[in-house]
């Protein structure tokens, strides 16, 4: 049993009651909600003649279904099932006073890149989603945790989740990130180490210079896809970086409230001698940017090694009808594997810096002929941010198209999908088979730095080869963006 | 909104909230095999199919595309060919990838009630105890031993034991594991926490204060 780490500090905080189910009642600090998971608990909220407890504690935004151009975006939406769904939220938060970022917000995004952005998500917190990445929240130091349908009714009716406590394990990450190496290929290697079910029973606590020496969008995109490791969470003691990020921020305290705040932040650090379930480190140095090869999250190589044989692999007989499905070839690398699709955003990787790298691989270059590229802001305010640095204009340039905020090509729940067998060089956190829309697509996982130079080169490449230092790269991709 | 504690009355089992919430003992009757490890939530219930403000057609949808062909003819998986089964027998990792509900509502409306396998992604676990469906982890090799058992005998009975935590088949009692939490809740009735949470409310709010950013 761990003790005196962030995670057990944050549980005892929030603590309710012994549930009679042997669980503990946890409250809820943040409960982020979107379309596709919350009109059924608001349903059964009804049918109980429930009220949402409370509605100051929840946030809504719209991300799954949305339409990611503009004219696509006028009400009713094309897509009636959709307009039903959006209309419903739109409903249902207004009637229990809940704030909503929609359509008319220029606010609205993924509701895990506009939680951290807009200054919800602290330090210190539980937050919960009816939705798996909601891990993502970890990033600050905050216990972030996914809950299904039935879960979300129990937030709504009582401002808590039956939950049991984890063991936890430390991820220490050592050693140095290289140049064009970054948060996506730490975590990618992770769950190729680890497993994808490696993570089960636990939440990971990652530590490590690696991971310290990482931005909040890094971070961010870490503690992401700790959920593709089979962890519910995972988490990043907060620090400096943390705090820096926060200031300022919409929603973030102001003045000597954050400082008084920030003492809360400090002392739910882990302590220096705290006890862990289990500990395992993984060694960054020399990471080369990673793909993956195939249709699992822990089937991953460097781009500059070999794809392995089934049987070198975990699962065999899994790796042999994943290869069979992306036609990859065990014993070559994945560079020179064509792509017809190039596509940039998803609370993983949809943030200003993962803009801001794929921008500086695409400065002054074009993308190969025949290739679909799609660049989707995570949220209204990234999307704004980068075209006032005039980022927009890089891809634009570049032969991306620039679109409006929302999940899109990650689960193709719009019009944003693969066709028949395409294959898609994606910063998403899912490869499975028929994910992005079409059960004969095929998607790899990469960074944004990687997806950009895949966009280029109408192939999978190694973007450390990619001179980035270039005049128009640098004076376009490092303007001064807030964020 | 409200601050009126919930209707749960001094009944903690939450048996009073509206839901109806049966004790679930054990489960029998035939079974459907599925092999395969890591089978995710997007196989479960493909994304297109979750745009719908209700559950009522999930069972429809459960394993949709894997039951077709190109063409939309109805193939050989097993949810084609073990219709009325209500055991699932799976493996490794079963349920992982996304949190939504609509994949365990799907299996619940298409049939299942209770799962064999080596193991289970947490949040799929945690929806199917929402709903009551009873999961079992057992050995590896007993998943297999079971799928080739009902491949080879369609018909023949089994029978999840939550209390016992066990599969029985053709004779054979495998011992597994039904997480604790969940076999407390299925036997006593309780897998639906919302009412015994809401009677904990003041005690919500109290938490809340005592907590350092809720004032925002
Ligand atoms: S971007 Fe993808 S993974 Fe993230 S919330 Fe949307 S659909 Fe889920």
């Amino acid at each position: 049993m761990s003790e005196g780490t962030l995670y057990d500090k944050v549980w005892e905080r929030h603590k309710v009651a012994d549930l009679p189910n042997g669980q503990d009642q946890l409250f809820v600090g943040l409960h982020l909600v979107h379309e596709v998971t919350s009109p059924q608990a608001f349903g059964m909220l009804r049918e109980r003649e429930m009220e949402v407890a409370f509605p100051d504690r929840t946030v809504a935004t719209t991300d799954h279904i949305v339409p990611t151009t503009a004219e696509g975006r006028s009400r009713p939406l094309a897509d009636e099932r959709a307009e039903e769904m959006l209309t419903h939220l739109e409903r249902n938060t207004e009637e229990a006073g809940i704030r909503f970022f929609g359509l008319d917000d220029d606010r609205q995004g993924i509701a895990h890149v506009v939680g951290p952005e807009l200054g919800f998500v602290q330090p210190g917190m539980t937050v919960v989603c009816g939705d798996s990445h909601t891990s993502t929240h970890g990033a600050f130091g905050a216990i972030g945790m996914g809950i299904g349908t039935s879960q979300i009714r129990d937030v709504f009716a009582t401002g808590s989740v039956s939950a049991d406590r984890k063991a936890v394990r430390r991820v220490e990450v050592t050693g140095e990130l290289g140049d064009g190496v970054g948060a996506k290929d730490v975590i990618l290697n992770v769950i190729r180490e680890l497993g994808v079910d490696g993570g089960v029973g636990h939440v990971y606590e990652y530590g490590g210079e690696a991971i310290r020496a990482l931005d909040m969008e890094g971070r961010l995109a870490v503690c992401n896809m700790s959920i593709e490791g089979g962890a519910r969470a995972g988490y990043i003691n907060p620090d400096e970086t943390t705090y820096e990020y926060l200031r300022g921020r919409e929603f973030a305290p102001e003045g000597e409230a954050f400082e008084e705040r920030r003492e809360y932040w400090e002392s739910i650090r882990s302590d220096e001698d705290a006890e862990y379930d289990d500990v395992v480190e993984v060694d960054a140095s020399g990471l080369a940017p990673q793909v993956s090869w195939g249709t699992t999250p822990e089937q991953v190589v460097g781009v500059d090694e070999p794809v392995p044989e089934p049987s070198e692999t975990r699962d065999p007989d899994a790796a042999e009808t994943a290869q069979a499905h992306t036609e990859v070839t065990p014993g070559e690398t994945m560079e020179g594997h064509g792509i017809d699709v190039a596509f940039l955003g998803t609370c993983t990787n949809g943030r200003v810096a993962d803009f801001r790298e794929a921008a500086r691989v695409l400065a002054g270059r074009e993308v190969a002929d025949g290739v679909r590229a799609l660049a989707v802001p995570g949220s209204g305010t990234v999307k704004r941010t980068l075209e006032a640095a005039g980022i927009d204009r890089v891809f634009e340039d570049a032969g991306f198209q620039w679109r409006e905020a929302g999940c899109s090509m990650c689960l193709a729940m719009n019009d944003d999908a693969l066709e028949g067998e395409e294959v898609c060089a994606s910063s998403s956190n899912r490869n499975y088979v028929g994910r992005q829309g079409s059960t004969e697509g095929r998607t790899h996982l990469m960074s944004p730095g990687m997806v950009a130079a895949a966009a280029v080169e109408g192939a999978v490449t190694d973007v450390r080869a990619f001179d980035t230092a270039d005049e128009v790269g640098r004076s376009v991709a490092d303007a001064e963006v807030d964020g | 909104m409200s601050d009126a504690p919930g209707p749960a009355g001094d009944d903690a089992s939450g048996a009073d909230d509206g839901a109806s919430v049966p004790a679930i003992r054990r489960v029998a009757g035939t079974g459907v095999p599925l092999r395969g490890d890591d089978i995710d939530t997007d196989q479960i219930l493909p994304a297109r199919f979750l745009k719908a403000v209700t559950f009522d057609d999930m069972g429809t949808y459960a394993f949709y595309d894997r039951r077709r062909d190109e063409d939309g003819g109805r193939n050989d998986h097993p949810f084609n060919e073990y219709r009325g089964a209500n055991v699932l027998a799976v493996n490794d990792n079963f349920g992982c990838g996304s949190s939504r509900e609509h994949a365990p509502q799907g299996l619940m409306r298409w049939g299942v009630e209770a799962i064999v396998g080596e193991s289970f992604a947490e949040i799929f676990r945690d929806n199917c105890k929402s709903l009551g469906i009873a999961t079992l982890s057992v050995a590896p090799e007993e998943a297999e031993a079971l799928q080739s058992f009902i491949e080879a005998n369609p018909d023949a009975g089994i029978e999840v034991d939550v209390r016992e935590e066990t599969v029985r088949y053709g004779g054979t009692t495998v011992e597994g594991e039904v997480p604790d939490a969940m076999r407390e809740a299925l036997l006593a009735g309780i897998w639906d926490t919302t009412a015994v949470m809401r009677s904990n409310l003041d005690r919500a709010k109290a938490v809340r204060d005592a907590l350092p950013y809720t004032d925002d």
